[in-house]
């Protein structure tokens, strides 16, 4: 059976969370980790089954993201008011694309949630009973991949595909190190000590992000089969195949879940125009 | 409330005025800040929903009402979050008396009758400090209502309460928000140990009383400016 819906804390007034339906599926990790890839193929995977999607991410709520943007090319805010404003965004999302879109039975491909909103107010002095009070408005997702990437693989990654890191991903505005790409590797260190810290407590699945694409599709396909299996409803033609189909999956991500550090930047195919970088 | 900085490292003061809409609140503090600064004061004022980078966005949501009780809030406090970092708090460190027309606890009645949790609401703001005196210009609601009521042709769309659905019409809708804001206030005057004022006296006879309280309360002679950045003449 379906798990029941809830909220970390008291939630978003006024909500029935007997009527969300749909799952919230969430995948996290830094820019270069494959995030918006994986995210692409799941997609494709779900609704080639018949199952509808919706899309979300950072800073893309119709309320402020033009305006949290502006505010961010002039890096004036204070940390705990960036904090807020990425709150308002994402309870304006919340609010408005995914609790509806649940309401209605589909499957919510969130593209990084809290915990990655949470970790960068952390690295940044903000308190971490204050920032998770804030998010106790949010909706406890259904799973919670968490793509983790050396450091180091990133840094290649990202120059690989834009030859230039971004500042905020670089934790620059921290002024750790006037070495972008030495304070690149140190902010990703620190916020994956958070994601770490964090994994007891909201309790995610932490994916081996250095494999190929293909390798953490399988792994993921995987693991959301078993959440789909719970659920009643879509019966679909060639079914069969579909069995046959994820038996080959969960195969293939056995023999890549053996840890072995396979460095294939996740680039090829991918779409410039679809990267958005979303701090 | 907690404190992130230890409030005795603070040699600031921190004045905050609340009430209801037509309470008279913001002409009380307009004239309090008049005689500090005009006597030689450090005196800084601020007012809620001002900042001007969050103000833009505050501004679209209303006009456009994508707003809902918990963006409301959030969007809110963003907006008391930039003023109470680059101003509210430098200031207070530097010695200032700080004014605010209308602190966390408009957020903690507003937000409560809009049916957040009042629990996430005080956490939410619970990076600010306590205010050194909260006063409160009470007044009955009645009064507040013909004072607003009197002197315009229409009241704004959320200052009605008008999201929340209580009646079609703007003047009912009004007076039906008002009433819970002011029950919320009611709350409020013992947990924050607030200074009532009566806010039906004329506005003269309120100033005095609350320009004495000021004075017991704050050492005043401490906010003096001593000496001048500026060449004498200039003053």
């Amino acid at each position: 059976m379906q798990k029941p819906k809830r909220f970390y804390g008291k939630g978003i007034p006024g909500v029935d969370l007997d009527q969300l339906k749909g799952q919230l599926i969430v995948v996290e990790g830094a820019d270069g980790s494959g995030r918006s890839t994986q995210i692409d193929l799941l997609r494709n995977w779900l609704e080639r089954r018949g199952y509808p999607t919706v899309n979300v991410g950072l800073k893309r709520s119709m309320l402020v993201s033009r305006e949290l943007e502006q505010a961010m090319q002039g890096n004036i805010l204070g940390t705990r008011t960036l904090s807020l404003f990425y709150a308002t965004d994402f309870a304006d999302q919340l609010e408005n694309r995914i609790i509806p879109a649940l309401r209605s039975g589909f499957i919510v491909l969130a593209d990084r949630y809290i915990y990655t909103l949470m970790s960068r107010s952390i690295v940044r002095g903000v308190e971490p009973a204050w920032i998770r009070d804030v998010y106790s408005i949010a909706l406890v997702p259904d799973a919670v991949f968490y793509l983790a990437v050396s450091p180091k693989i990133l840094v290649e990654r990202n120059l690989r595909k834009h030859a230039v890191l971004d500042y905020w991903e670089s934790g620059m505005d921290m002024h750790r190190s006037s070495n972008m790409y030495g304070s690149f590797i140190e902010y990703q260190r620190l916020i994956q000590k958070e994601f770490k810290a964090m994994q007891t407590l909201y309790g995610f699945e932490t994916i081996n992000g250095n494999r190929s694409p293909r390798a953490i599709q399988h792994a993921l396909r995987a693991k959301i089969e078993v959440i789909l299996n719970g659920k009643s409803g879509l019966v679909e033609e060639g079914s069969h195949d579909d069995a046959n189909g994820t038996e080959r999956i969960a195969r293939s991500a056995t023999t890549f879940a053996d840890g072995s550090k396979r460095d294939q930047p996740a680039v090829r195919g991918q779409s410039a125009a679809r990267h958005r970088s979303t701090h | 409330m907690t404190e992130t900085q230890n409030k005795e490292t603070i040699a600031g003061k921190l004045v905050a005025v609340e009430g209801l809409d037509g309470s008279g609140k913001s002409t009380q503090v307009y004239l309090l800040k008049r005689w500090l600064e005009l006597d030689g004061y450090k005196v800084f004022f601020t007012e809620w929903n001002s900042s001007a980078i969050v103000r833009k966005a505050t501004r679209k949501g209303k006009k456009r009402q994508l707003l809902t009780p918990t963006t409301f809030s959030l969007i809110h406090c963003t907006d008391f979050a930039d003023r109470y970092e680059r101003q509210i708090l430098p200031l207070l460190n530097a010695g200032y008396i700080v004014l605010a027309d209308r602190y966390v606890f408009t957020a903690f009645a507003r937000d409560a009758v809009r049916g957040c949790d009042r629990a996430w609401i005080r956490k939410l703001y619970s990076y600010a400090l306590k205010p050194d005196l909260i006063f409160y210009f009470d007044v009955p609601l009645k009064t507040a209502l013909a004072r607003i009521l009197d002197g315009r042709t229409r009241v704004k769309y959320h200052e009605a309460g008008m999201d929340m659905g209580y009646s079609k019409d703007p003047y009912e809708s009004f007076r039906i928000f008002q009433g819970k804001i002011h029950n919320e206030y009611r709350r409020m005057v013992h947990e924050y140990d607030f200074i009532r004022v009566d806010a039906s006296e004329p506005p003269d006879v309120q100033q005095v009383k609350v320009r004495e309280i000021l004075e017991t309360k704050i050492d005043l002679p401490r906010y003096r400016w001593h000496g001048s950045i500026y060449p004498r003449h200039v003053q």
